[in-house]
């Protein structure tokens, strides 16, 4: 039996639909936009048609990310941290540190012994540290959300970024453009800044090997490199794109130990 | 004749002014600061004494402030903004104890001792949620003039209360106000709300004392003026001048140094900005 998760997440919706045995069936990713619902359902019907399965096919749906609630045809929703600690497990079974980096948001996580969130914290009133500081650096120079990787990836060098603010970091990126600098050198300082934060928010929940890294951010290569750099650790990441996709995956994997336990409960009739 | 000249390099905006002898303002300018800042410091000055009509060599003191306050090349010397504020403030509103200058990336709140110097502030230096930018981030989502947002937010009947703190997480939460159907103004005036609120907090560390005078860029939004006046329960002074009170301030240091009344600067403390 198949089964989906959605995850509704604050620039993108993920949709991933898993068999019993575990494997990934089909993926899907849409801009959320403000229609949380209408976002929701597009990317189930996506995965769907990327699958060539009907709704029907679909024995349970399993929703997470901050838009849980607003997926009408869900059966559960679960937290973020929840699916992204199941999906994570998925890839990585021996996962115990988890760092999730997506637009808006930035959340490091302890795993359990059985894949139960054992300590977090998160990173959700400032943009300095999430996608969006990224995404505001590339505004400033004039590039586009998808230029991020390969440009940051073109220079060796980190121009210097305080990284406190992601509005302030404007003033030194224009400092930096005046001073000459490569605007690819100006990004990889950015996501050293930003690898910074991260580094620090995961201290906070004691890192024990194996660490993972999921979430939108971790489809650059640098950002992998700086990371693993700054923590002295070797880490894992989901086979690119599904970094973006763990959070859905997890979801979906949780509708099928779900629906084990339903399955292998005695029925009250 | 002498004159003396302030200018007040901005993170944003560049403020310039020149004050003849019996500190009188006789020219100001304004220009964006843009990526040159030694270059805004000059034009602005130039626009100022162009203002004026008077010419560079009747000039007999420059100080620069602001954070670009040392690009200011042709400058005698610098003052903190903080001092600045305070000096234009206390100038044109005499018995000014606290000022609230709300500018483009800051937030500062000044308290003045009964002799006109610095006796605490406190600042926004990590943060800038509750400055002009939250402003120009709502602006920018709405797509209406910075200048337009206070007179419209005073329509508002049925405020939003904006729950992100971050200036960032702010542009995407007005534009989901209006996706959600809200009225302009409503979302507008719980911007302002969301701002004003900060600035009353950090008013509230150094103490508020009156007279409380508004200074800085975003003084000139009148929906700001009602807001701080509401939640402080007390009219706050604003004149004509609050946008160049960094400026005014500066000058009026320099003017005390031609004229040898060369006390030192009261509260001259190094700012963060």
């Amino acid at each position: 039996m198949i089964t989906a998760g959605i995850d509704v997440g604050s620039t993108y919706t993920k949709a991933a639909l898993v068999a019993q045995d575990g494997a990934l069936v089909a993926s899907a990713m849409i801009p959320t936009g403000f229609r949380l619902e209408a976002a929701s359902d597009e990317a189930f019907r996506m995965v769907l048609r990327h699958a060539g399965l009907a709704a029907g096919d679909v024995a349970y749906v399993v929703s997470t990310g901050a838009g849980r609630y607003q997926v009408p045809f869900r059966d559960l929703q679960a937290t973020d941290l929840t699916a992204q600690g199941r999906g994570a497990r998925h890839f990585f079974p021996n996962t115990h540190t988890l760092l999730d980096v997506g637009g808006q948001t930035m959340k490091a996580s302890r795993l359990d012994a059985r894949g139960r969130v054992a300590a977090f914290r998160l990173n959700d009133k400032c943009a300095a540290g999430t996608g969006a500081f990224l995404e505001k650096t590339a505004r400033y120079l004039g590039f586009r959300t998808e230029q991020i990787g390969q440009l940051a990836a073109g220079s060796p060098d980190a121009a210097s970024i305080s990284g406190v603010c992601a509005v302030f970091a404007e003033s030194e990126v224009i400092n930096h453009v005046s001073a000459g600098k490569p605007p690819s050198e100006i990004l990889h300082g950015a996501m050293v800044s930003l690898v910074a934060r991260s580094v620090q928010l995961m201290k906070r929940v004691k890192i024990e090997p194996e660490v993972t890294l999921v979430g939108g951010i971790m489809r650059y290569p640098t950002m992998i490199g700086v990371l693993r750099d700054q923590l002295g650790l070797e880490v894992n990441v989901p086979p690119d794109p599904l970094a973006q996709f763990t959070a859905a995956i997890g979801a979906a994997v949780l509708g099928q130990q779900r629906l084990a336990k339903i399955g292998a409960a005695p029925t009250a009739a | 004749m002498q004159y003396a000249g302030g200018v007040d390099v901005g993170s944003t905006q560049t403020k310039a002014v020149v004050i003849d002898h019996a500190r009188r303002i006789v020219g100001r300018s304004l220009i964006m600061t843009g990526a040159n800042v030694v270059t805004a410091a000059q034009e602005a000055f130039q626009a100022a004494l162009d203002d004026a009509v008077v010419r560079e060599a009747d000039i007999g003191y420059v100080i620069g402030t602001g954070y670009g306050r040392y690009k200011v090349t042709f400058g005698n010397d610098q003052v903190t903004e903080i001092s600045c504020h305070a000096r234009g403030a206390a100038h044109l509103f005499p018995g000014t104890r606290t000022v609230l200058d709300m500018g483009g990336q800051d937030t500062k709140a000044i308290r003045i001792g009964p002799n006109g110097d610095v006796v605490d502030f406190c600042m926004n230096d990590k943060c800038a949620a509750g400055t002009g930018r939250f402003l120009q981030a709502a602006s920018f989502a709405l797509e209406i003039p910075l200048s337009d947002l206070g007179t419209i937010a005073l329509r508002a009947q049925r405020p939003v209360k904006i729950s992100t703190t971050c200036t960032v997480f702010a542009e995407s939460e007005v534009l989901s106000w209006a996706a959600r159907g809200k009225k302009v103004e409503d979302i507008l005036m719980g911007v302002h709300r969301s701002i004003a609120a900060r600035s009353v907090a950090l008013l509230t560390r150094v103490g508020v004392e009156e007279k409380v005078t508004f200074t800085g860029g975003v003084a000139r939004n009148q929906a700001m003026v009602a807001l701080l006046g509401e939640l402080l329960q007390l009219e706050p002074q604003v004149g004509e001048e609050a946008h160049y009170m960094g400026s005014l301030g500066a000058a009026l240091f320099a003017l005390d140094r031609i004229q040898g009344s060369a006390a030192p600067v009261p509260g001259q403390t190094e700012s963060a900005a």
